[in-house]
This record gives structure tokens, C-alpha cells and sequence, in this order.
């Protein structure tokens, strides 16, 4: 019989923390600070729609656009709360989980061989989803000096005649970086000059926690060259809901959705209708989430530094990115030696790509009594190395 | 009272017995900033007291709690105020509130059982000059106090790792 996985397939690398996986699996009393997802139930009222929205027969396909009623409440939403401008009608398409909108919006613009730049330490998919659209994908390091931001400078020098787009991410996972009005228009500028399109997936805008987020499309003449990605998951702790959207001026929406209709058709009609709850009365929830988070970061991050885990304060998202120079191990021999002698899982940062290694990425989504007893067993092995 | 009174109140009202340490770790606060400030919100009583969320039916104790209605004829002067401190200063009155509708006080009683309630409504709070109606509603079970969930929950599983 003939090899019959394909060549992209076969291309992917495989996950950096399989081995991690397997080890756990086999341990009890595990803190987990691997999972990057909110530890909180979804808000009831969220919940309780969508249930009731099945008892009342919603259960079929909507627009491929996804439910008109939901689409009016984001453009309004996003005009509200991040002066963002999108026509609900032929600027929005509601995907399944931010996932989905990454991997249309890049087989929407990208041709074979095309380099599309991805600011690095970057969630895991991005890579792997260029190549599979046939493009380069082409690192660009965010480094810890410049608070993992994306600098103008190391931008420019990636930037070739054969670069398409850039991807960023900010708040950012795995480092929590975000970037501010002034960081982006000074990003702006190299992405005009070099006619590039920027894919900005802004997931964790709500988890904001020092002054708030800006938008990319909202800094001048960027909005007709930006795909804007955002969902539900991370704001409103509805990771399995798996309901996300794309925003993009009407003529990459349309290559976009014609895209989606193939491989979707639709996102789950319940998860939708969650959706639309959310915006309409989950605000106290999600605040009540974001404070709560706010705290723990403040204190976990306090607890990284005091036991010698040198750690920048992460302005967004839930995740800390300490760094383990200081200790002579390597990011994936301290993870690995933390998980098997104190059983605390945490994520190496160099399986985020450029600039993670010799960081840890711990999502401080858990309880406060847990990431207590967490710091108390980094302690403990720190102190022992 | 400032943004960080607030959010100190907030923290304590979810767990009273963190430490002054745990507290400033969260916030932007030093230790000894969290006592000063806990300590000025105790002496204006802004911070009533301490106490613990006990699920009685749990520990087995047995007690009674009931939800008293009550309709007043209010005094002249003195409205529900002399009446509602005077029912306030009974051990067996746990809660107290003036309510819009159709009674005035409701009242949350509690006592070792079902007798000691109601020879307390019969005997303290029915014969009261004022009090025209009572209405008494036993309670069978407790499922929220104070915005505590009183019955368990499996907590959701997760994956270890995930990006």
C-alpha cells in the first residue's frame, strides 16, 4: 500500500508538548497551569438561552454569514466599544471559534509562496495554518526587552518582496504583551510602505488590564488592509462553544465567506445564540471574570518574581511568560523536571516560536487557592535546583 | 471610600480570612496599607463583622428557619422604624426588611425546631401592638445564601495542556 498522507499533512511538525501530554496523563494531583482557557463556567443567563433555544426547535443551519440578528449586535458592539466600523451585512462573518477565522482569512489572501509574517512568541496554529495555504511562514521576534512587543525595526527587516501579510496578536499568548495606540501607528507605517495586509487576532481584547485595547483597524488607513479575528471564547469563558468572528472590508469578507460556506457552511446555530446573549446582558459576568483575573495575575506574578522567576507585569490575557535563564535549565528541561518533582504543568515557551525560549507560559486561569499552592511548589523546586 | 476601598471590600466579602500579605500580593496595595485601610472601613462600619457561610442542613444541627410576613400599621412619627428595631432585637430574628408589595416587614427566623418558631411568631410577634396579618412560610430547603451555591457542583473537566 502506498503512503497516503499528504505532503502539507506530513510537513506539520507535531505538537511540542506531546511528551508533556503523556506525562500527566499518568499523574495524580497535577496543577495544571497549561490550559489556556478561562477556568470559569459560562455565565448562566448565556447558558440558559441557548438551552431554551433548542427546547424552541433552533437547531438548523443559519446564513453562512452566521444569524443577521447576531451580526447587528456585533457591528454594534464593536462600534461601542472599540470605535470599530463594520457593516453587519457584507463586513462580518461569524466563525466557528477564532480557529476557523484564522485559517479562511489566510486561504482567503494567501498564494504559494507567499511570506506571511507572524509576531513571535505566537499561539501555535499560525504557522502551521500558513503553510498548509501553501505560504512562508516567516518569524518575527518579539523579544523580552521590548516587553514582547512587535518593534518597528525587526519588523522592517523581515519584510521582503515576497511578503504578503503580518499577523500579530496582541494581548498576546503566550506573553500577555499588548500593544498600545502608539505601538501600532508605529507598525503602521512599515505595513503601508510594504503594501502589506495585517491578520489581527484580538481574542483577548476584553482581558485588558491597564488602560484599554486598541484596535488594529482603527489606526489610520489601516482598517481596508486589516482582517480583524475575535470570539466569544476567552471574554465570556465559552471556549467550547466555539464561536468567533471575522471583520474585514467587503472585498476580503467575500473571498473569505466563499471559503467558509465550503468547509463550515455555518456555525453551530446554539453556540450563536449564547453568542448573542453574551453581548446583550453578560457585561457584569465578563467584568466580574476580567477583575477577577486581574487579581491573580497581580499576585501570581508578585509570587514568580519573590521566588527569583524574573517575569514582566503581562498587560493582558491570562497568561504569565517568567523567565527561567537565571536557573541554568532550559525552558523544556524546567517544564519537564517541575511536571515529573513538584507536578505543576506548565507550557515551554519555545513552543511558541521565536522568542519563547528559556520562558514558561503559565495561564493563571485557575483559582487563586490553586496558583497559591502552585507558586509554593515552583518554590520549593526552585529553590532546590 | 475610594476605587480601592471598593476592591478591597470585594476581595473580603469573597474570602474574609485572606491575609493583609495575600491581599496586597493582589492588589497594587502594601501590606500595611490593606491593615490601615481594613481598619478604617471597620471603625466607620462600613465592615459589619466577619462570618462564615455555614450550610446548616449539612452539619445536621437540625434548625428551623422560616420567612415571616408581617403587615404593620405604620406610626405616626416613626413609620415601620420603632416596630422593625423593636422585632430586630430578637435572637430569633436573623434578617429584617421593609418591602414594597402587599406586607410590609418580612422577617427570617430561625430556631432549634419547629415548635420554638412558631411559639415565637404566636407568642412575640403575632400579639404586637401594630402587626394586623402575620403570614408564615416554612423553609424546606436552602439551595443559594448570599450568593453561595449550597449544593455541590462536579467541576468541569479539562484538558491539562491546551494552546
Amino acid at each position: 500500500m502506498r503512503n497516503f498522507i499528504s505532503e502539507r499533512a506530513h510537513e506539520i511538525p507535531p505538537s511540542g508538548i506531546r511528551k508533556f501530554f503523556d506525562l500527566v496523563l499518568t499523574m495524580d494531583d497535577v496543577i495544571s497551569l497549561g490550559v489556556g482557557e478561562p477556568d470559569f463556567r459560562t455565565p448562566w443567563n448565556i447558558c440558559e438561552s441557548s438551552i431554551y433555544s433548542i427546547e424552541q426547535g433552533v437547531t438548523s443551519y443559519t446564513s453562512n454569514k452566521g444569524l443577521q440578528t447576531l451580526r447587528e449586535a456585533l457591528a454594534h458592539h464593536l462600534q461601542e466599544r472599540y470605535k470599530l466600523t463594520y457593516d453587519s451585512e457584507h463586513e462580518i462573518i461569524i466563525t466557528t471559534g477564532v480557529s476557523e477565522g484564522l485559517d479562511i482569512a489566510i486561504r482567503a489572501i494567501v498564494d504559494p509562496g507567499d511570506e506571511v509574517l507572524i509576531a513571535q512568541p505566537s499561539y501555535v496554529s499560525y504557522a502551521p495554518c500558513v503553510s498548509l495555504a501553501g505560504g512562508v511562514p516567516v518569524p518575527v521576534e518579539c523579544v523580552e526587552a521590548d516587553h514582547f512587543k512587535l518593534n518597528p525595526d525587526t519588523l522592517m527587516e523581515k519584510c521582503t518582496p515576497k511578503t504578503k501579510a503580518l499577523m500579530i496578536n496582541f494581548p498576546n499568548n503566550p506573553t500577555g504583551a499588548v500593544m498600545t495606540q502608539g505601538d501600532l501607528e508605529a507598525i503602521a507605517d512599515i505595513v503601508i510602505d510594504h503594501d502589506l495586509l495585517v491578520i489581527s487576532d484580538e481574542v483577548y481584547s476584553e482581558l485588558t488590564y491597564e488602560g484599554s485595547h486598541v484596535s488594529t483597524a482603527t489606526i489610520d488607513n489601516l482598517r481596508e488592509r486589516t482582517i480583524t479575528l475575535n470570539g466569544f471564547s476567552k471574554a465570556y469563558a465559552m471556549t467550547g462553544w466555539r464561536v468567533g468572528y471575522l471583520c474585514a472590508p467587503k472585498e476580503i469578507c467575500d473571498a473569505a465567506l466563499k471559503i467558509h460556506q465550503y468547509v463550515m457552511l455555518c456555525a453551530p446555530v446554539m453556540g450563536q445564540v449564547g453568542a448573542l446573549e453574551a453581548l446583550r446582558s453578560a457585561e457584569e459576568e465578563k467584568n466580574s471574570m476580567v477583575n477577577e483575573y486581574r487579581l491573580r495575575r497581580n499576585m501570581f506574578v508578585s509570587g514568580l518574581n519573590r521566588i527569583g522567576l524574573s517575569c514582566h507585569v503581562p498587560e493582558g490575557a491570562f497568561y504569565a511568560f517568567p523567565s527561567v535563564k537565571g536557573t541554568g535549565l532550559s525552558d523544556v528541561e524546567f517544564a519537564e523536571r517541575l511536571l515529573k518533582e513538584q507536578r505543576v504543568a506548565v507550557v515551554p515557551g519555545s513552543v511558541f516560536g521565536a522568542g519563547g525560549d528559556y520562558h514558561l507560559r503559565c495561564a493563571y486561569a485557575v483559582s487563586r487557592k490553586k496558583l497559591g499552592e502552585a507558586l509554593t511548589r515552583m518554590e520549593t523546586f526552585v529553590s532546590g535546583l | 471610600m475610594d476605587e480601592k476601598d471598593l476592591e478591597l471590600l470585594k476581595i473580603l466579602e469573597e474570602n474574609s480570612r485572606l491575609s493583609a500579605r495575600e491581599i496586597a500580593s493582589m492588589t497594587s496595595l502594601s501590606a500595611a496599607e490593606v491593615e490601615a485601610r481594613i481598619h478604617a472601613l471597620e471603625d466607620a462600619q462600613v465592615i459589619r463583622k466577619y462570618t462564615t457561610v455555614v450550610n446548616w442542613e449539612k452539619a445536621g444541627n437540625g434548625e428551623v428557619s422560616a420567612i415571616i410576613e408581617l403587615k404593620v400599621s405604620p406610626e405616626r412619627d416613626y413609620g415601620y422604624d420603632r416596630i422593625a428595631e423593636r422585632l430586630s432585637r430578637f435572637r430569633q430574628v436573623r434578617t429584617l426588611r421593609l418591602m414594597t408589595g402587599t406586607y410590609d416587614l418580612q422577617l427570617l427566623v430561625s430556631g432549634k425546631n419547629m415548635q420554638e418558631v412558631s411559639r415565637f411568631v404566636s407568642e412575640h410577634v403575632a400579639p404586637m401592638d401594630r402587626i394586623r396579618e402575620t403570614a408564615t412560610h416554612i423553609i424546606m430547603k436552602s439551595y443559594k445564601e448570599n450568593g453561595n451555591m449550597l449544593f455541590s457542583e462536579q467541576e468541569p473537566e479539562r484538558l491539562p495542556y491546551s494552546f
